[in-house]
């Protein structure tokens, strides 16, 4: 792409490139420093969810298509990747990558079905494949049904450093989150990336430019489904366990929910909404019931009257792109 | 007795039973969905948390204020669907000019708040609901035993569909509201109060699922559940069916009930699967759903 030829668009970007830079920097120093005063296993837990709603993002914020659906490629990765460490005895970077594939494999199945139909159809496709999904983990039997995967190994990564440790974890988990964000950050700034936003702003005239924009939408469910799947795979072998919680569609929402609170569409919005939720359900447990009408609430909330979202509004005061 | 592929008909015919009873529910939902869609051009997710409010508000109205069945089968959809106009008020015509996207996750919002609500104060248990009296017993047809309230729920969802089909592609009001969905600033031209008509469509919509609520009390357990489990099912059939025509979801709604009965005989294994997986083939086939205009 030759945007660069516009002076414009080239001190454009270069804006963006300083505030990203600088809300970068913030994150890595944040997570760098919060283990001497946050548990680690919290920590860990915001970093997969914040992974999880990144990958989300790449198709709501991107492309525009909402996914009701994606605790399918969480859940289901989070399974493999524990039956892989725990029955086959794979190596936990392993079971990792093949908790990973396995949820692009699915992705590529479940994208293929859902690009079928436009709009509003393709949230209603993407819950039911889910749905459809979670009974098949309710029935199979390597699952474990109601009691899922318990007691999974975490290993020794490459043989080398013991994933017992927590703080061992903690930077294994911590690197892996930050190496696939800057991944959808080069992915949503790439000429492909431009692409998908033209497909998210006018698909007709995409089309009419020659994009085949049925393939675009593909690969980038594909790639969002792969990363939700390594956040999934990651959270088995933080919590050792896989349950069907993570395969439910209360977990697609509750993705949907920490991507909207912080921000549809901005780089760090789904990091900072994921810390958010996964914080609020902590220290708001011992409420029972009450959480989900707090989350109801702030959906509904959020849609009315704060639909840029926590760091969408930030950025909106500052003039700059975060 | 005798036997139909190596089955009893006894089961056979009772699960073609229970499968023509969810087709009933599917097809009473999925055209309220159609309905509220075509109007408001939402995707009413509250759809399901409406449903099993119906179902709730006949149980506690037999409980507290000792009103039967007979009234709660009038009395609900009015007190329901009027609690849809207020939310249609208060938050669904903020939304109606927005991307859909907004829609779909609002009234989501709302179904967990409702949901959450109504596990805090009954729990997740779920209550029974008696039979009303005058529906007790069934008839004994000699291939199977047929309850009577069964028999009703089947014929008095029959006879709504068909009236509302009616009320839309019949009747001058349905006209309006046709004409409103197409071009509603034309409408409006002619003298007609769209918003107006738009908040009370929202409201029947809403009291169509009361209604299908308040005839599922007897048969299912009334749990706050209820409505998430069924919702899901319905968005797979809207989406078999498409959402283009009102006979359409009719006659999916119940074709579907009776496969996902016959799968409970010939391969339970699958019983929960098998609408999700006729989405799937229909997707493949026909992508634009089997009545539906291509969208």
């Amino acid at each position: 792409m030759e945007q660069a030829a516009d002076p414009r668009a080239l001190q454009k970007r270069q804006e963006t490139t300083w505030s990203v830079g600088v809300g970068f920097a913030l994150l890595v120093a944040f997570f760098a420093v919060a283990p001497s005063f946050l548990y680690p296993v919290f920590l860990m837990q915001a970093l997969c969810f914040a992974l999880f709603a990144c990958a989300f993002n790449l198709l709501i914020g991107y492309v525009g298509l909402l996914s009701f659906g994606h605790a399918l490629f969480f859940g289901w990765a989070s399974y493999l990747c524990a039956h892989a460490a725990k029955h086959w005895g794979l190596p936990p970077e392993a079971a990792v990558l093949f908790g990973t594939a396995s949820a692009a494999v699915l992705g590529l199945v479940a994208g293929f079905l859902a690009i079928r139909r436009q709009g509003i159809y393709f949230a209603m496709i993407t819950l039911a494949l889910a749905q459809m999904m979670y009974f098949v983990a309710l029935r199979a039997p390597f699952t474990g049904g109601e009691d899922g995967i318990q007691d999974v190994p975490r290993g020794r990564l490459f043989g080398l450093f013991d994933l017992s440790h927590e703080m061992t974890m903690y930077v294994f988990v911590l690197v892996t989150v930050l190496a696939g964000f800057l991944f959808i950050y080069r992915v949503i700034n790439s000429p492909f990336g431009e692409v998908l936003k033209a497909i998210r702003e006018n698909e007709p005239r995409a089309v009419s430019l020659g994009y085949k924009t049925e393939r675009y939408k593909l690969v980038a469910f594909v790639l969002s489904a792969t990363l939700a799947g390594l956040a999934g795979a990651l959270k088995a072998l933080v919590f050792q366990l896989a349950s069907l919680t993570d395969v439910y569609w209360t977990m697609s929402g509750e993705v949907v929910l920490m991507t909207l609170v912080g921000g549809l569409g901005t780089v760090f919005g789904p990091v900072v909404g994921a810390f958010l939720i996964v914080a609020l359900e902590t220290y708001l447990a011992q409420l029972g019931e009450w959480v989900l009408v707090i989350q109801g609430a702030i959906f509904v909330l959020c849609v009315l009257v704060f639909r840029r979202g926590i760091v969408g509004e930030l950025a909106n005061i500052l003039h700059v792109k975060l | 007795m005798f036997e139909i592929f190596g089955i009893p008909s006894q089961a056979l015919f009772g699960q073609l039973l229970i499968g023509l009873i969810n087709g009933s529910f599917y097809a009473l939902l999925s055209l309220g969905l159609a309905v509220i869609f075509g109007m408001l051009n939402i995707i009413n997710f509250t759809h399901g948390a409406q449903y099993m409010m119906g179902a709730f508000a006949a149980y506690l109205l037999l409980q507290y204020l000792g009103l039967n069945y007979w009234v709660a089968l009038i009395v609900v959809p009015i007190l329901i669907g009027a609690s849809g106009i207020v939310v249609e008020r208060l938050f669904l015509q903020y939304v109606r000019k927005l991307d859909q996207v907004y829609g779909l996750i609002l009234t989501f919002g709302l179904a967990l708040m409702i949901e959450g609500f109504f596990r805090n104060y009954f729990g997740s248990s779920g209550e029974p609901y008696q039979v009303p009296d005058l529906l007790q017993g069934g008839q004994n047809l000699g291939f199977m035993f047929l309850p009577n309230y069964r028999a009703w729920v089947i014929a008095f969802s029959l006879i709504v569909c068909f009236a509302t089909w009616f009320a839309i592609e019949q009747t001058r009001f349905g006209s309006y509201l046709r004409a409103a969905t197409e071009n509603p600033t034309l409408v409006r031209a002619f003298g007609i109060n769209v918003p107006r008509m738009v908040t009370l469509t929202y409201g029947f919509g809403v009291a169509l699922a009361a209604l299908a609520g308040v005839m599922a009390a007897p048969i299912y357990n009334v749990s706050p559940q209820m409505g998430s489990d069924v919702i899901i099912v319905v968005f797979a059939v809207v989406v078999i069916g498409g959402m283009g025509s009102i006979l359409g979801a009719i006659v999916t709604g119940f074709v579907l009930g009776i496969v996902e009965g016959l799968t409970k005989v010939f391969y339970p294994e699958a019983s929960d699967t098998v609408i999700f997986v006729i989405m799937v083939i229909v997707l493949l086939v026909r992508p634009a759903g089997l009545f539906g205009r291509s969208a």
